[in-house]
């Protein structure tokens, strides 16, 4: 029983009681954000334009993300190293062996998919900390490749990526790449939405809870966490590979362990273990960002004594914190006060 | 062979301190269960504070060191009683990420201060070598390597005879039978964070002695992460061996391997020693096996 539902809501059907959308408001509601997302960027400077496609790509890895650790528990410090994986394999496909856009991306993804799955292998005899551990080693390991294999990646200076073209249309303006994302992202979100309430969104779940009793109750733990780790590590290639295309040039530095922490720290702070929470914290966290950048560059004019690293520094600091404030005083995360907020609306003026 | 046993001896310096921080780790775990990940940024914190001691008030070296120490006592006393102490009964992602937002915020803070330039002590250690044999090895690294055995075997003591030592091994082996015979839990994680910043702060002005004060130590002090894994997590004397060993295996691959594969692989060599022992022998060297029920 879905305790947010308006009062007077009946299920006469499975099917209608299994349905994301459920009221007619929603509905409504749910209509006029997409047409906010589709019509908004034409009321937009291209700068916005711009941080949202970010956005959109973060949501897609934070997705992966939220599936491996809010779902099924396995944590893992090395994300950012498989957004690095789908960056520089579709970029090397798309510079070195030119191959099309359409093809690249999926293969980025499998790529990415396949080595998550290698590096999801010690999550068979060990969990907790010690598989944290594997990932760290993961996540290290990977960024020296991405530095030293020099004839692949391009060391230091990076590598450039193809603008992406689709039956020779260019996405080569702001406008159009964001289109592109968005479509990936919403995809991403419905794929991420629906996985949950599956059968393997389910024993995920079972596994994160008890992975002992899970076990007992006959479910095979292995090849779940693997999986867990392979679908993950394909959201993760696939934001990867966008934006991989979208800046047009991956540097090494990108995809460092501090990536891996923002983006844990995304999800932390959005709701781990909830479809909507990596959305939700994707969003707050790179708004943050965006204000104390603004703010910071704003202070530094107005002080220059400030120096050149107050901007980069305030912005890191102003992460750290939220999260720490979020660890403390909601674990659970954006999503959980906004359902909170929600239901105190849904009840007024009664309390309960 | 001369060659041979002067990087076995730099090996064995470096992997001291590895083995120290790694024992602030240890400590940490035992006690409270926390892994504790902002050593590499407590160790940075502690050779950047040490630098304004000594070169920006011109303290004397020991006054130096003393109070860099005492700087530790409070740092690790705060971020226990305000960040960990309501982290208590969280689940391991939590307070994992608690201490990584901690090294990130410490991070920031060095950036925002210092910026990104690397400094240098003034040579306090001289620029001497002992000599034994053919074997030359400078004293800066003979130095560290006994400092750092001092502190083990200060803390070892502790850990053995004193009553804090014991309380603390009580709260580590069981919460709430040491609670229920009246062992303070609360005072015993702000001891084990205390000791924690004072090894860190420790291990930082050994690093930065060695190889210069900058953010990038922080590269190094996560290096005690493999350490404390090859050594087995509750195992003190596993982290005395596993250091030493991460830390020949280092300069030998440095030495020998590297420059044949023109790239740096020891940097990434203790990544991959963590792998392998991770996949072949879980519970480290001297860990204990865990066994679960429902």
């Amino acid at each position: 029983m879905d305790t947010s539902l308006p009062c007077g809501t009946t299920s006469r059907s499975y099917k209608e009681d299994s349905a994301i959308i459920r009221t007619r408001n929603r509905h409504i509601l749910f209509a006029l954000f997409a047409l906010l997302i589709i019509v908004g960027p034409f009321f937009l400077s291209s700068h916005m334009i711009s941080l949202f496609t970010i956005i959109y790509i973060w949501i897609i890895a934070a997705h992966g993300l939220n599936i491996l650790v809010g779902y099924c528990g396995q944590i893992s410090l090395g994300h950012s190293a498989f957004m690095g994986i789908g960056a520089y394999t579709s970029a090397t496909l798309g510079t070195n062996l030119g191959l099309p856009f359409w093809v690249s991306i999926p293969c980025a993804v499998l790529v990415a998919g396949f080595i998550g799955i290698l590096f999801g292998l010690p999550s068979v005899r060990i969990k907790g900390f010690y598989l944290a551990m594997a990932t760290l080693a993961a996540q290290f390991i990977m960024a020296f490749l991405f530095l030293h294999w020099e004839s692949v990646t391009g060391g230091y200076a990076g590598m450039p990526a193809p603008e992406p073209e689709l039956g020779g249309f260019m996405f080569d303006s702001e406008l159009s790449y964001y289109y592109l994302v968005l479509f990936f992202a919403v995809l991403a979100t419905f794929f991420a939405k629906n996985l949950a309430r599956t059968k393997t969104g389910r024993a995920f779940v079972a596994i994160r809870d008890n992975d002992l009793a899970a076990e007992v109750m006959g479910m095979n733990l292995y090849a779940y966490k693997l999986l867990a780790f392979f679908i993950a590590s394909c959201f993760a290639g696939l934001g990867g590979a966008l934006w991989a295309h979208y800046a047009g040039h991956i540097t090494p530095e990108e995809f460092t362990l501090n990536g891996s922490i923002w983006l844990l720290g995304m999800v932390i702070v959005g709701g781990l273990g909830r479809t909507m929470g990596a959305v939700f914290g994707v969003f707050a966290i790179k708004l943050l960002e965006e204000g104390t950048s603004y703010l910071s560059i704003e202070l530094s004019q107005i002080w220059p004594t400030l120096g050149a690293n107050f901007v980069s520094a305030i912005g890191v600091m102003g992460f750290a914190a939220a999260l720490m404030l979020f660890l403390i005083f909601e674990p659970r995360g954006i999503e959980h006060s906004w359902g909170l907020l929600k239901k105190y609306y849904r009840n007024w003026p009664f309390s309960y | 062979m001369i060659n041979f046993i002067e990087v076995l001896l730099t090996g064995v310096t470096v992997g001291g301190v590895y083995a120290l921080l790694a024992l602030g780790f240890v400590i940490i775990f035992k006690s409270s269960k926390v892994f504790n990940f902002a050593v590499g940024q407590l160790l940075t914190w502690g050779a950047y504070i040490f630098m304004i001691f000594i070169v920006n008030l011109k303290f004397p070296i020991w006054i130096g060191f003393l109070a860099t120490i005492g700087f530790a006592v409070l740092v690790g006393f705060s971020i226990e009683r305000l960040l960990l102490r309501p982290m208590i009964g969280q689940s391991i992602l939590s307070i994992i990420m608690m201490t990584l937002a901690i090294s990130v915020f410490l991070s920031g803070f060095i950036v925002l201060i210092w910026g990104g330039t690397w400094y240098a002590y003034p040579s306090f250690w001289g620029s001497g070598a002992f000599k034994i044999g053919e074997i030359t090895l400078s004293v800066q690294h003979v130095v560290s390597l006994g400092i750092a055995l001092l502190l083990f075997g200060i803390l070892s003591l502790y850990f053995k005879f004193t009553f804090g030592g014991l309380a603390m091994r009580a709260v580590a082996e069981d919460h709430q039978v040491a609670r229920s015979k009246g062992v303070n839990a609360k005072q015993v994680f702000a001891h084990a964070w205390v000791i924690c910043a004072v090894v860190c702060v420790i291990s930082g002005v050994l690093l930065g002695s060695m190889l210069g004060v900058g953010p990038g130590l922080a590269i190094m002090g996560l290096k005690a992460v493999p350490v404390v894994l090859v050594g087995g997590l509750e195992s003190i004397p596993g982290v005395l061996i596993a250091g030493p060993l991460i830390g020949i295996i280092e300069a030998l691959v440095a030495e020998y391997i590297s420059p044949g594969m023109g790239m740096a692989l020891e940097e990434i060599i203790p990544y991959i020693i963590l792998v392998l022992i991770l996949i072949f022998k879980p519970y480290g060297l001297f860990g204990i096996k865990r066994i679960e029920r429902i």
